[in-house]
């Protein structure tokens, strides 16, 4: 996009990262894989390390984010994107790495990668989209989804006794002494995704200090799964997916160093 | 006040009217015209912009550019800047 020439003492303060592509993203409107997509991107162009970073692309919504991503990517088959970066990192220690999946490939289907990914320690990077559903397929019930949730396979809501309860995975991980860094953020308003943006980069930082495995579990809206306007989606998630989700650090450094 | 200006790539834009929620000025709004997508988009409507960044941040297709006022250099009544 050219920008107009800064006029009147007008300065820029804000615009695309350049780490993004010129391709339109694909994504419905108001869905959150867009702004953590940008957020990702931003960081690693203010940390300078474009060149130096691959990323492993999902199965899911966001399978083209190659297409969205500046930087040199890899698609995984479906929930394996974990153990893809795995082998990423140790081929190429130097290179910063992190694998993005949505909460059908990360928490169903890649269940095994990803908690023996984080058991054994691997120094990546795993963004985890939580939103509940899968929405790529048409809105099925995924295993994160809540209790009494209406989706196209429990029309009637999540029942436990048919379908279990959601299934917290990243408090799973919390307790692997492999996992360095891990936490829980939401895209839902500007401060969550400023607090989203520096947990990244602290992510990347523990990454070039070899500590472990960072975590990172985004709560996001999905505002053609769940049927409602992307602004009431947003609040559904406040009222309904908080409580069970709570938001914050579920393990920090200095608890892993004691 | 700080002004700011914002620049929405309208082609871009798929009118989740997000960045009208987070507006702390209400200065943005839909648009009467639709773009080539078929979608309304979100336009300046209030001169009253003041350049926070909060509808770049909550956008997600990245199409807003946030410009803001140069603050007065310290010491120097403001009113002399804005004149010049």
């Amino acid at each position: 996009m050219d920008l107009p020439p800064i006029t009147n003492g007008f300065e820029l303060v804000y615009k695309k990262p350049q780490t993004l592509t010129e391709t339109p993203m694909h994504y419905c409107p108001g869905c959150g894989h867009g702004v953590v997509h940008r957020v990702l991107m931003e960081v690693i162009e203010e940390m300078g390390i474009q060149d130096r970073t691959i990323g492993v692309a999902p199965v899911g919504c966001s399978v083209f984010a190659y297409d969205y991503m500046n930087v040199d990517m890899q698609e995984a088959a479906h929930g394996r994107a974990s153990a893809v970066a795995t082998g990423i990192k140790r081929v190429l220690p130097d290179r910063f790495v992190y694998s993005y999946q949505g909460d059908g490939d990360l928490a169903a289907i890649g269940t095994a990668e990803t908690i023996h990914t984080v058991n054994r320690g691997e120094n990546i990077l795993m963004v985890f989209i939580n939103n509940g559903i899968y929405g790529m397929t048409g809105g099925q019930m995924a295993p994160t989804s809540i209790l009494g949730m209406k989706t196209t396979t429990s029309p009637f809501g999540r029942d436990s006794k048919l379908a279990g309860h959601p299934l917290k995975i990243t408090n799973l991980i919390a307790q692997l002494p492999g996992a360095f860094y891990v936490t829980r953020h939401a895209v839902h308003t500007a401060n969550a995704v400023r607090k989203l943006k520096k947990a990244i980069h602290s992510s990347f930082e523990y990454q070039l200090l070899n500590k472990g495995t960072c975590f990172i579990e985004v709560l996001s809206n999905c505002p053609s799964g769940w049927k409602m306007t992307p602004a009431e989606s947003n609040k559904w998630l406040e009222e309904n997916m908080f409580p069970i989700y709570p938001l914050g650090d579920l393990k920090t450094p200095s608890q892993t160093m004691n | 006040m700080i002004r700011g200006k914002v620049l929405i790539a309208e082609e871009i834009c798929k009118g989740c009217e997000l960045c009208i929620t987070a507006c702390p000025q209400d200065s943005l709004a839909l648009s009467e015209k639709i773009n080539l997508k078929g979608y309304r988009f979100a336009v300046l409507v209030q001169d009253n912009c003041t350049g926070c960044v909060n509808c770049a941040l909550v956008c997600p297709d990245a199409a807003i550019t946030v410009y803001r006022q140069k603050k007065p250099a310290k010491g120097i009544n403001p009113e002399i800047q804005v004149a010049v």
